[in-house]
Parts: C-alpha cells; structure tokens; sequence
C-alpha cells in the first residue's frame, strides 16, 4: 500500500499539474500482459546460426594448445572463432570513458583467468550442433596457482590474476592501489570519542537473475551494416564497444532495443554483441548468440563481493565523532565496472550523516572469479548494509533508541559532506519520522519536531583540519597505457595542479581512440570543481 | 522451538545519475500533421517504466493529454544518444532531456497557433486536453491537430524540439577524494519485522513499513511498482541469494533457480510505504529516481531485526539458516532483546 504525503515539503512544490502524479497506465502494458512485447530474442531470422563458447574450466591456468581440428569437422559447424579472430580482443568497458586500462579479451588467448572464461566461439546452424563441437575442442591447461579472496590476494607473492594489473588491484590516479577519501582527523576522533567499534562485514556475489538472459541477434544489412538486436541495458555503450572491438566506425551497426525483461546492472557489460557480429560478419549470415540459465547465473558477471570494516568513535551522547572505513570490492579477474563501484562508495561515505572525521581507503581487487560488474546500488547496497547494522549496534552501546540515534547524526542542509560538498535537499530526518509513526514506533516529542530544513550548516558547513600523508609520485609511465596514439594534447585550461602540494607532474595526455572508438568523456582527465 | 519475533530499523541515501556525471542524454520530440507526437530515444525501458515516465513529462510540458503522445525507444538509426538505463539516471537525465525537447517543440507550436489566432504566442496557454487559447478568453481557441495541420501544409514549421540534459564531469581529488558525484539524493527508512525460528535458525518476514523521498512521485503507481518489488529484492539479498553460498571458496555455485534460492509467494509480507516529496532543484518536475534505492534499507533493517528477535549479529551476507542457527548455538540460545 502506497500513501502519498504530500504534507510535507508541501511549500516546495507546484501540485498544479495535469499529467505529472497520475497513475497512468504504462504505454507498454497491453503488450506485456499479453505476451505480445517483442523482445530481441522474437527476431527469427531466415538462415539465422547459433553461437555457443567453450568455456574455461579451470579458474586460472596457461593455454598450451587449442586443437580444434575435430570441431572444424563437426556437422553443422559453419565457422570456429579464436581470439586471434577478434580485431582489438582486449578491452575494458570503462575505456569509453577514459577510465582504466584495457585488460580483458573477448575469447582468452594464452591465459584463462576464471573459471567459465570464453576460449573458443562455435557458429552452427542449431544450438545442439554447437554444444556438440565444443565438447569436441581439446585444450591443453597448465594450471596455475589461483586467489579467491581479496586480503590474500593484496599479500605478496599472491598469484598475479591480471598481468594488466600486476599487483591485483586497480590503480587511481596513476597512482594508487586504493581510492582515498579524507576529511578531519579520525584518529583525533577517535581519542575524544567515549566508545570505539570496529566491525568486520561480508557481502557475498549475487546474480541479478533477470527473467531473459542475456543475448543479441546480429544480421547482415544492406551497404555493409549489421543491425543488431539486442538486450543491452545501454544502447550506445555496446554499440561504441563493439565498435571499437571489432575496430570498424560506430555507423556500421544498427542497434535495436529497448524492451528488456530485467537488467537490474547485469545487461551492460556488452557480453554477446561483440561475438554475434562478428560470426555475421565471418559467415555472411544472421548469427544468435543468447546465454543459457547456468551460463548466466556463473559466468555472466555478478553484483561483486565486498569485504568493509568499519571502525567508529562515539560520544556517549550519540554522536559519532569519527568514522573510518577501509573496504575490498572483489572485482573478479577484470576490471569490468568494479573501478568505478569504487569511486562511487567514497563519495557514499559515511553514509547520510554528518560526522566531522571520516576516513575511507576503497579498494578494487581482482581475484580469480567472474568478473563483477553493476548491479541495482552500485557501490552502495554492501555498504549500506555494514553501515547500517554498525548505526544498530553504535545506539545499542551508548543506550539510545535507534531511530532517535538517527536523527541525532543525520546530515542536514548545509552540512558540509565528506566529499566536500555541501548537503541541499535533504530529507533523511523526515523519512525516519514517517517510517517510524507508520511502524507505530514510539518517538519522543523533540525528535519528532526535528527537520532536516533547520540546525544544518553553521560550524556543521566547515571543512575540518586534515592532516596531510605524504603525496605519493606517479610510477613511470611504463605503467600507463601504450597500446595506441596519444595524439590529443589536454587544453591547459582543463589542468588543475593536484592538492595537497607537492603537486606531481601534469596529467599525461589521454590515448586517443583509433577509428572505431569512440570516447564518451575523460573521468579524472579533464578538470572540474 | 520458539519463534521470535523483532524489529529492526534503517536510513539510507542515494545518489541519482551515474558517479561524477559525464553521461549526457538526449531526446528528440515532433508532432506529426494530425497533432499527435512521437518522443524518439535511444534509452532502454527495462520493465520499469522509462516510457511511461517520459511519456508524461513530455505531456505535461506540451500541455496536451497523454494520450497523443508516443515514445519510442532504443534504436540507434532514430533515437539520438544516451548513456543507458542504469544508475537511477532515467528519470532524472533522460526526463530532463525529454522536457527540454518539448520546451522547444511546444514554442514552435505555441507561434503556429498564434497565426492561426492571429493573437501574440504569449497570450496563449494551453488546456491540456488538446486545445489551445486566448488566456482568459476559452472561445478563441484551436485544437492542437489543426494546428499541427497549419504548421505542417501552410505555415512549412516543423513543430519538434531537441532536448540534451548533463551533467558536467567532475573531477576527484587523489588526495582526499573531494568531488561532486551527484546534484541530487534520495532518501529512505524502513522498519522490517521478522520472525526468527531458534530450532532451524530460519527467518520469516512478517511486515514492512517504510518511508521514500523521491522529489516527486511522477507516476505513483510506477513508483510503488518499484519500491514493492525493490524491497523484495532486499529481502531476497538479505536472506537468500548468493552465486557463492561460502564465499571466498567458490564451490557449490548454483545453476538454476532450483539451487538459487529467492523468496517465493508464499514468503510475501505485508509492506506499507509512504512516500514524500522534496523536489530536486534540478530534478524533472523535481523527481528524483527511485529505481536503486529502494532495496538498500531492506538488508541492513532485517539483519536488525534478527538481533532484535534473537540477539545474534550476522553480519555476513545472505542471512542464511545455517548462519543464524551457528550464532545462536554459539551465544547458548536465543537472547531475546527488548520488544520495540
């Protein structure tokens, strides 16, 4: 059941409008219920071969030999696909966004990294002819030690996952092995606080387990063009990386989409378009290319693991004075958008409250599973949970009602936020307190006359003393990206030099894509305060 | 054996639109001669709801009814770029882009009736059931579709529009991770109560109630499509899905909906959800998006409560049988904490 309160924030709004807060029934509904939606795996097209991958089936091992001579003769076989086959196999999605460095292949080449990574693509002419030349490849692994967990993975001597990055974690900045966030003086925090609690939390992979799997249907075109159906999640983000992969301009591809049955994060990683057009483009004909429910549930890219402690001073009053967070997001065997999850759980710190010490270090480590990606709260929903439970058990040590230790430490407008920014728009307060009169929870009268409207800003505005860690310097640029060109020279107007001093050298000027690349935006390239 | 009933409670934020902005979106809107109109994007309605949204924020700028307006979605040759459905961003980049473009198609139209009216566009407003007119003055009116037909065979206008929201990139600091990753958040508190059974260690939702600010409720039937099937996807986080049941060792990884557990109809719960509205300055009719958030609260409030019913701590992820029983043998029972 859903009630509206439009009596709160009432003074904020115009309620004066015709269409905007109607419950208008959805454009798309008819179709759906009656199963007349036309979803991309609805396109039966004349001719139209399956495609089908072996998949690695040790977690980490060298490829001494592919034999596929047996395969190569199977009935109904109409092309093998070997990584050699693929124009750019290495890529990392984020590279249409200038972040990270390319370090995944499409089909493995001399190294699997995860258990189910794909080696070989069969095209036949029906699924079953596919399966039955796979089972016919012979590959000969050399298995490798492999890690499975972040902290063993960090240690040294740990098996390198990713030879990318060789250290098994994500490099920021050019820099780091960790995203830094820091605001105040935890330790000094600390020293002030009546109790300190540090817990330790584990969120294990989950599957967004959509009702369609993941897949795309490519076909030929006339002039030279491929249309592809798909269930991508973002159209343009796998049309550019297909372009780039398959290193031919984005007006090649004609992509259709648009109703999808489920994504929740798990359809952006553009895991089937690069394979089905390419086996069009080898086999002059429509090639489907769809993952079965094991498929999807193993080998198609999970909500990441992460492992968070948290460690918190509080006064016996109910504020939290400081928070320090150090977190381990398991990125699998390649970067995929783990990188990114990163930097987004920094800015998340410490949750929706104002504490005046806050310490973050996140980091994004590879271990020798699945690659993780999206998934509905990205870089939050493991976080909220450690946070949350750690709020449970910070008001039940100094004695306080946890709603009520809530409201206590929660942001207001005008607080300064530990990433520097000022809180506007907020409405935590007011949430607890509709939350808890729903629940019947009992509140006492001054907390239940509180708003997040008043008390903010003030001293709470100011951004606290920080000390300074030494500035790390930036590793030689053997480090950096080489693969291609770096013919775009950043305008000096975008260069901001890095606080605090001593500022290191200039950013290095981003690669410039080759022809079949196209690059939405430069995060951490070009400068904005 | 004895069942135990607690209550846990949690507040979350949630950042709307992807991290850092960068990720432009864009819509093009036109009427075609009988006065109807068409909103071509290239963004993904994922069951969500994406063109229902846009539909009536594109109705509501045009100041015609819903009816008379069509979106159609995601192809590359048509529909002009956006990032993708993800990151809570539809309503908030792609409705803003959608607004614009119908600001724009709406002026045209607006200078098309002022000819056929022979008034000053200024003076005109429209009724939103497909009719333009003279402010103040209802009789000196034209309908839409014949403005459309002036526009298109005697006028030569093109009544469309192009609309483009962004975000601009911002940068973060190496040092301090200072940066802007959002203009907007949304809020929540959920209250869960459970029941835990101390003999197999199994918990049983028994009801829900929240509270969500979204800026503004633009479809509330949409938005309490979200925030249902969201919180169940908490439920189901907390306390069943896994790809690895013993993580870090990946063994025993399930492969079907047989060994991957989720909660079923018979594990439904009652869930009673209020929803406020602080509209985002720079919101689309202040509206926020509720599309991520609103399975975060789920989690954390059910492991709460299970300390509330029983007076263990799990605080590994999913919340399973074996787990709770483990802790509760490990504490020498059940230690019920104060009813709330």
């Amino acid at each position: 059941m859903l009630e509206l309160r439009k009596d709160i924030f009432a003074d904020e709004r115009d309620d004066n409008l015709k269409e905007i807060g109607k419950g208008t029934q959805r454009q798309d509904m008819l179709g759906h219920v009656t199963g007349t939606s036309t979803y991309f795996d609805d396109h039966k097209l004349q001719g139209m071969l399956h495609l089908k991958v072996l998949r690695s089936a040790h977690p980490h091992a060298r490829l001494r030999r592919i034999d596929t001579s047996e395969a190569d003769r199977a009935p109904g076989v109409r092309r093998i696909i070997r990584g050699s086959d693929v124009p750019r196999n290495l890529n990392t999605l984020l590279s249409l966004i200038n972040f990270g460095k390319d370090d995944e292949p499409t089909l493995a080449v001399d190294k699997v990294r995860y258990k189910g990574e794909p080696i070989v693509a069969v095209v036949a002419d029906s699924p079953l002819e596919a399966f039955e030349a796979i089972a016919k490849i012979r590959v000969d692994y050399e298995p490798l030690p492999a890690v499975f967990d972040v902290e063993e993975a960090l240690k040294p001597g740990a098996p390198v996952v990713n030879e990318t990055y060789p250290k098994n974690t994500f490099t920021y900045h050019e820099r780091y092995d960790h995203q830094k966030l820091r605001f105040g003086d935890v330790e000094r925090g600390f020293a002030e606080s009546d109790h300190v609690l540090e817990q330790r939390y584990q969120m294990s992979p989950i599957e967004h387990a959509p009702t369609e799997t993941n897949g795309s249907i490519a076909a030929p075109d006339t002039n030279g063009r491929y249309v592809v159906y798909t269930s991508t999640q973002a159209l343009f983000f796998s049309l550019d990386t297909c372009a780039k992969i398959l290193d031919v301009p984005s007006n090649t591809f004609h992509f259709i989409g648009g109703t999808v049955g489920g994504g929740f994060g798990g359809k952006v990683d553009t895991l089937t378009e690069p394979l089905a057009i390419l086996g069009a483009m080898l086999t002059g004909r429509p090639v489907r290319y769809v993952l079965g429910r094991e498929e999807e549930m193993q080998y198609g890219p999970p909500r990441g693991a992460e492992r968070i402690f948290i460690k918190d001073g509080v006064k016996r009053d109910g504020r939290i004075v400081a928070r320090k967070i150090t977190a381990y997001f398991d990125s699998g065997a390649y970067t995929r958008l783990s990188s990114y999850a990163v930097v987004k759980c920094a800015a998340h710190l410490p949750g929706p409250y104002t504490i005046p010490n806050v310490y973050g270090d996140i980091y994004c480590v590879f271990t020798n599973r699945t690659p993780a990606t999206a998934m509905r709260g990205f870089g939050v929903t493991g976080m909220d949970f450690a946070i949350e439970c750690q709020m449970d058990k910070l008001a039940h040590l100094v004695g306080i009602d946890p709603m009520e230790f809530r409201i206590i430490n929660a942001y207001r407008d005008g607080d300064m936020k530990a990433h520097r920014r000022e809180a506007k728009n907020t409405a935590l307060i007011e949430c607890v307190q509709v939350a808890a009169d729903k629940a019947k929870w009992p509140l006492r009268e001054e907390f239940k006359r509180m708003s997040s409207r008043k008390e903010g800003g003030g001293a709470r505005a100011e951004i606290p003393p920080t000390p300074r860690e030494p500035v790390a310097s930036r590793p030689a640029p053997a480090q950096q990206r080489t693969s291609y060109d770096r013919g775009i020279a950043m305008p000096a107007s975008e260069q901001r030099p890095v606080a605090p001093p001593p500022p290191p050298a200039p950013p290095s000027p981003p690669a410039a894509p080759s022809h079949g690349a196209t690059r939405f935006s430069s995060v951490f390239g070009t400068r904005r305060r | 054996m004895t069942r135990h009933h607690g209550r846990g409670i949690a507040s979350i934020n949630y950042p709307i639109g992807m991290n850092l902005g960068g990720d432009p979106s864009q819509a093009l809107v036109h009427s075609n001669p009988s006065g109807k109109f068409t909103v071509a994007l290239s963004s993904i309605d994922l069951g969500q709801g994406m063109k229902s949204v846009t539909r009536q924020i594109c109705a509501e700028t045009l100041g015609v009814p819903v009816e008379d307006v069509y979106v159609d979605t995601a192809d590359s040759d048509t529909g002009p770029h956006c990032m993708g459905s993800f990151a809570s961003r539809g309503t908030h980049r792609v409705g803003n882009a959608v607004m614009a473009a119908a600001r724009e198609a709406r002026g045209v139209m607006m200078e098309a009736a002022a000819e056929e009216l022979e008034v000053n566009a200024a003076d005109l407003e429209t009724d939103g059931r497909g009719n333009i007119h003279v402010k103040g003055a209802p009789h000196r009116s034209i309908s839409t579709k014949d403005v459309a037909i002036a526009a298109q065979f005697k006028q030569g206008r093109t009544i469309s529009g192009r609309g483009i929201f962004l975000v601009p990139l911002s940068d973060v600091d190496p040092e301090t991770g200072e940066m802007s990753p959002a203009t907007c958040y949304a809020h929540a508190c959920l209250v869960a109560e459970v029941e835990v059974d101390d003999e197999t260690g199994e918990v049983s939702m028994v009801r829900m109630d929240s509270a969500y600010e979204l800026g503004r409720a633009l479809n509330p039937r949409l938005v309490e499509q979200q925030l249902v099937g969201g919180a169940w996807m908490g439920v189901s986080h907390a306390l069943y899905e896994t790809t690895e049941p013993y993580y870090p060792n990946p063994a025993h990884g399930p492969r079907d909906f047989v060994d991957y557990l989720m909660p079923g109809p018979g594990n439904i719960c009652p869930h009673d959800i209020a929803v406020l509205e602080r509209p985002a300055a720079d919101g689309p009719f202040g509206a926020k998006g509720p599309g991520e958030m609103c399975a975060n609260p789920v989690l954390p409030a059910v492991a709460n409560a299970i300390f509330n019913a029983v007076g263990v701590r799990i605080d590994e992820l999913p919340i399973t049988p074996e787990k709770v029983l483990r802790a509760i043998k490990a504490q020498g029972g059940a230690r019920p904490q104060p009813r709330r």
